[in-house]
């Protein structure tokens, strides 16, 4: 009998990790499907693919589902996200002319987000241009988060500087070639940027956000209401990758693995970059032992706050008109529930809550969960700020959007 | 009915492609046809030709710069969306599979836009059609080559005519079970690592 074949899209990113390990080291088999990835070539053709079902699924900025739900998006087809694949994994690269200027603004190139903020905001503030900034997509992570940090550090994101959209692996050869100052993206593309286009890394996700969620495994509501079994093994295959390559020992073949031309196309030195949380800056290397956290700490959980955080980002950036329905339909979007379900039959600690806050936790900590505690990690945002998902709508109205 | 006061916009870095797109709508009545190869002067280009209906390749990288260079273009005063009507899968979804995109400016109706979205979807089918012919044609150039050389070594080195040859490459391929190209391709490795 052969087993049931999901097809599944994907952007050359080390994001796509746990979905190629799954594919690659025989564990979706082994939950019983068969994987065949796509590599796309934009995150539309990803969200429109996989809204007209010509893939099953695919690996998605998680705002995207989310933007769905919200009709944000050309085809109004429901979608949901019932497991992360991992936490952090983006970075903020700026030229090497931005970077002089930074430093002389005093950046010390720890890639710290605070004094690196700062910095950039006195060379925002002196050069008589206005800086041009590359995100991989309007509703990323990516987006809001280089968002965050400029808004925090006293950039106006859309007045003092410029935003534009590029896709992920054209954006170090953009900056290259003086199109960009700088881009916030998902690793390799930080590293190849600082390796080939002598690009500095100003700060990380990791270092804005702790902990924090950038992409998930998105798929069709109804389709997903069709195959529950089909649904609860992919959560389970994406789990089991997460947690082989939560191991250091499988860093390095993780590394090799995603740097074949089928996925990254990229030498494995530089892809191994984030996979071993040793990030070369440009200036110098700096240790981040939780860049990319791919399983611990509940990463694959899909936590309904983080939903209701990307919604508060998109009325703070005013994609999206503030109700109570829509926040509803957008914490909606994530399936804790699924992914509960799919991992009991694993001896999984999954957290019983769909919500929790985030800043408030400075250190890892523990959380109540279906038999006893599982450990989280820090949640702190860079700026001290904390996000109380009982209390959105007072985040909303104490955030500074485009004024 | 066609509308050829619609200013359309073609996106597409195949040229071709662009250019089979562009003759057909022209044919079809459409004098207002404009074609960039590069996203990078759209915005130029928007500005200029004011397009009613722009199309892109979905190959092309750059829709997602498209799409949030809209989303920005409230300057131009044309809001523009993806396809003419959220709720017609069928168009959206005969378009994606044909490899193109559609973004239609506010407030269009779908009659109007109808008959250049299915001109446009038709010539990406053709095009994709006759690229596959094309690949196709060489491939079994490439096949005939192949075969033409596997031939050539069963002659030379157990004396065969050509008939004879071909036979036996057949015969062999039946018996195992494989193409015939795959045998041909066996021979000549087979040939190349014993030696001349």
């Amino acid at each position: 009998m052969s087993l049931p074949h999901l097809t599944a899209g994907f952007l050359p990113l080390l994001d796509s990790a746990l979905l190629v390990l799954a594919h690659e080291l025989g564990i979706a088999e082994d939950e019983g499907f068969t994987l065949g990835l796509t590599r796309e070539s934009s995150w539309a053709n990803i969200r429109d693919r996989t809204a007209l079902g010509h893939f099953d699924m695919a690996l998605v900025l998680a705002p995207m589902p989310i933007a769905a739900n919200l009709g944000l998006t050309p085809i109004a087809t429901p979608m949901i996200a019932p497991v992360m694949t991992g936490l952090g994994n983006n970075a903020i690269t700026v030229s090497a002319e931005i970077w002089a200027a930074m430093s002389d603004a005093g950046a010390p190139g720890d890639l710290a987000a605070g004094p690196a903020g700062k910095a950039l905001a006195q060379v925002v503030r002196t050069t008589p241009r206005k800086l041009r900034f590359g995100v991989v997509h309007q509703t990323s992570s990516h987006n809001y988060e280089l968002r965050y940090w400029l808004a925090a550090s006293g950039i106006r994101p859309d007045h003092d500087i410029e935003i534009v959209v590029l896709p992920p692996p054209l954006l170090p050869e953009a900056l290259g070639a003086g199109g960009l100052d700088g881009y916030c993206v998902g690793e390799p593309w930080n590293s190849v940027g600082v390796a080939r286009f002598g690009a500095r890394i100003a700060t990380t996700k990791s270092n804005i956000w702790q902990w924090s969620p950038d992409k998930a495994m998105g798929m069709r509501a109804d389709w997903a209401k069709q195959n529950p079994e089909l649904v609860a093994a992919t959560i389970r295959a994406i789990y089991r990758a997460g947690l082989w390559c939560e191991k250091e020992e499988n860093r390095m073949e993780a590394a090799r693995i995603m740097s074949a031309p089928a996925y990254l196309n990229q030498p494995v030195e530089i892809v191994a970059r984030a996979l071993t949380g040793q990030i070369d800056g440009g200036t110098k290397i700096v240790s981040l032992s939780d860049f990319y956290v791919p399983h611990a700490g509940a990463a694959n959980f899909p936590w309904k706050s983080h939903a209701l955080w990307y919604y508060s980002q998109m009325v703070r950036w005013g994609e999206v008109q503030p109700s109570r329905a829509k926040a509803e339909a957008a914490a909606a979007t994530f399936r804790p529930d699924l992914y509960r379900e799919a991992v009991r039959s694993l001896g999984a600690a999954a957290p019983i809550d769909d919500y929790r806050r985030e800043g408030d936790k400075g250190e890892a900590h523990l959380v109540p969960s279906s038999d006893g505690t599982v450990e989280l990690g820090p949640n702190r945002f860079f700026d001290g700020g904390t996000f109380d998902p009982d209390a959105v709508d007072a985040y909303i109205s104490a955030q500074t959007g485009n004024v | 009915m066609p509308s050829p006061d619609l200013s359309i916009l073609i996106i597409d870095e195949n040229r071709i492609r662009a250019s089979i797109i562009e003759e057909g709508l022209r044919e079809a009545g459409y004098a207002r046809v404009a074609v960039i190869h590069d996203v990078n002067e759209v915005g130029r280009t928007i500005a200029s030709a004011m397009p009613d209906v722009i199309f892109i390749d979905l190959e092309n990288p750059k829709r997602d710069t498209l799409e949030h260079f809209f989303s920005l273009s409230r300057a131009i005063q044309r809001p523009i969306a993806m396809f003419v009507d959220r709720s017609d899968g069928t168009m959206i979804e005969k378009a994606v599979e044909a490899g193109v995109s559609a973004y239609v400016v506010d407030g269009l109706k779908k009659e109007r836009v109808k008959p250049i979205l299915d001109m446009a979807i038709s010539r990406f089918n053709a095009f994709s059609r006759l690229t596959r012919e094309l690949e196709e044609a060489r491939s079994a150039l490439e096949e005939r080559k192949i075969i033409d050389q596997a031939k050539g070594i069963l002659m030379k080195t157990r004396g065969l005519s050509e008939p004879d040859a071909y036979a036996l490459l057949r015969k062999t391929a039946m018996n195992q079970n494989r193409r015939l190209i795959d045998i041909a391709q066996s021979l000549i490795t087979a040939a190349n690592l014993l030696g001349p």
